[in-house]
């Protein structure tokens, strides 16, 4: 770690973590709220409902993006 | 910067990935999916022929559609894949926030290093064992053991790249950066091997078997009569080689994108930064 870095780090901590915690939980929680649904909701498993509209809509991009489709 | 300013330049850079990703996956899988569905549908006439065949009632009429195909392979692949651009894109920008200023690279640098680490932890090394797939090849049967393998995969990865640059971290200091990033690969490959030598191929789960004997992939087999002779071909191993080179590259391409056109976006901000009112971060770079 380089001084430069070190001054870097210091400067880092003073952004007080109220008020990047809850952007980073946030951050989090949508990213994967929307990993799920893109990728595996209404296939194995299901909380948007009994439909497949969902997953019939993106279901090129599904197949194409890797996750288990049928 | 702060933590705001970095997770909506990932939603921003995300969504211009999954943008850019629609458009080389317009141009490469959409061939390949419609060529897997033609193949499923043809399969589908053979298969019920032959039950006819052999005295079943036929099955009742088609799946009726409720997206239509013309929607599927255009707006729905487009949803999908802004989609999941902003999906990464924020859980790309949570990484960078907790590294920017503690690593001593520049953040542009910083920006491609993390793109990369998400596209070997969360699509390459899964793709090893188990690579993305057309239409037509995987039972319906096997979603569920699918999905889990899948995600353990994804999980496990991510686990290992810990460990892998927590090992190196510890070593860094007696052998040096070069050789300390060296053993973190050696750390990772390992670790990776062994989850994929002890997780089950897909034509090893307990249905497939039973029907096809143990196999390493679900990718339909010839449907034969009874004697052995083939009335329908088995899946087309050029589509399906086509598809996954697509699928490896329109990821490679999301996370490219994603990585530079973030680390653009923060390193424009921090010059402007320096400008103007005066931000102790830009001494970061």
């Amino acid at each position: 770690m380089t001084t430069a870095g070190a001054v870097a780090r210091a400067k880092a901590t003073a952004v007080p973590a109220s008020e990047t915690l809850p952007w980073l939980i946030s951050a989090v929680l949508v990213g994967l709220a929307l990993y799920y649904v893109v990728g595996i909701d209404q296939g194995a498993v299901s909380v948007l409902g009994d439909t497949t509209v969902l997953h019939e809509l993106v279901h090129d991009a599904r197949h194409f993006l890797g996750f288990p489709c049928h | 910067m702060e933590a705001r300013s970095f997770v909506l330049r990932g939603v921003v850079a995300g969504a211009v990935a999954g943008l850019v990703a629609w458009v080389f996956a317009l141009l490469f899988a959409e061939p390949q999916v419609e060529a897997a569905i033609a193949y499923e549908e043809g399969r589908g006439e053979a298969e019920e022929a032959l039950a006819t065949a052999a005295g079943a009632v036929p099955a009742g009429g088609a799946e009726e559609e409720v997206v239509s195909r013309g929607v599927q392979a255009t707006i729905g692949l487009g949803v999908g894949m802004v989609a999941i651009g902003i999906a990464l894109g924020l859980l790309f920008a949570v990484v960078y926030t907790l590294l920017h200023g503690r690593v001593a690279l520049r953040p542009r640098v910083l920006a491609l290093v993390v793109a990369g680490a998400g596209f070997l932890t969360i699509y390459a090394t899964p793709f090893v064992k188990y690579p993305a797939s057309p239409p037509a090849v995987g039972s319906d049967e096997t979603i569920g053991d699918r999905t889990a393998l899948y995600l353990v995969m994804v999980i496990g990865s991510l686990l290992f790249l810990v460990a892998a640059v927590a090992v190196a971290r510890l070593v860094r200091g007696r052998i040096g950066t070069w050789n300390a990033v060296l053993v973190g690969g050696v750390v990772y490959v390992a670790l990776s091997a062994v989850l994929t030598t002890v997780l089950p191929g897909l034509g090893e789960l307990t249905i497939n078997a039973v029907e096809n004997g143990p196999r390493v992939s679900e990718t339909p087999l010839p449907l034969r009569d009874a004697s052995g002779a083939i009335l329908y071909p088995g899946f087309d191993a050029d589509v399906l080689y086509h598809f996954r080179v697509a699928s490896f590259a329109a990821q490679a391409l999301l996370w490219g994108v994603l990585g530079l056109a973030f680390g653009a976006l923060v390193e424009r901000r921090l010059a402007k930064g320096e400008v103007g009112e005066r931000t102790p971060e830009t001494s970061a770079a």
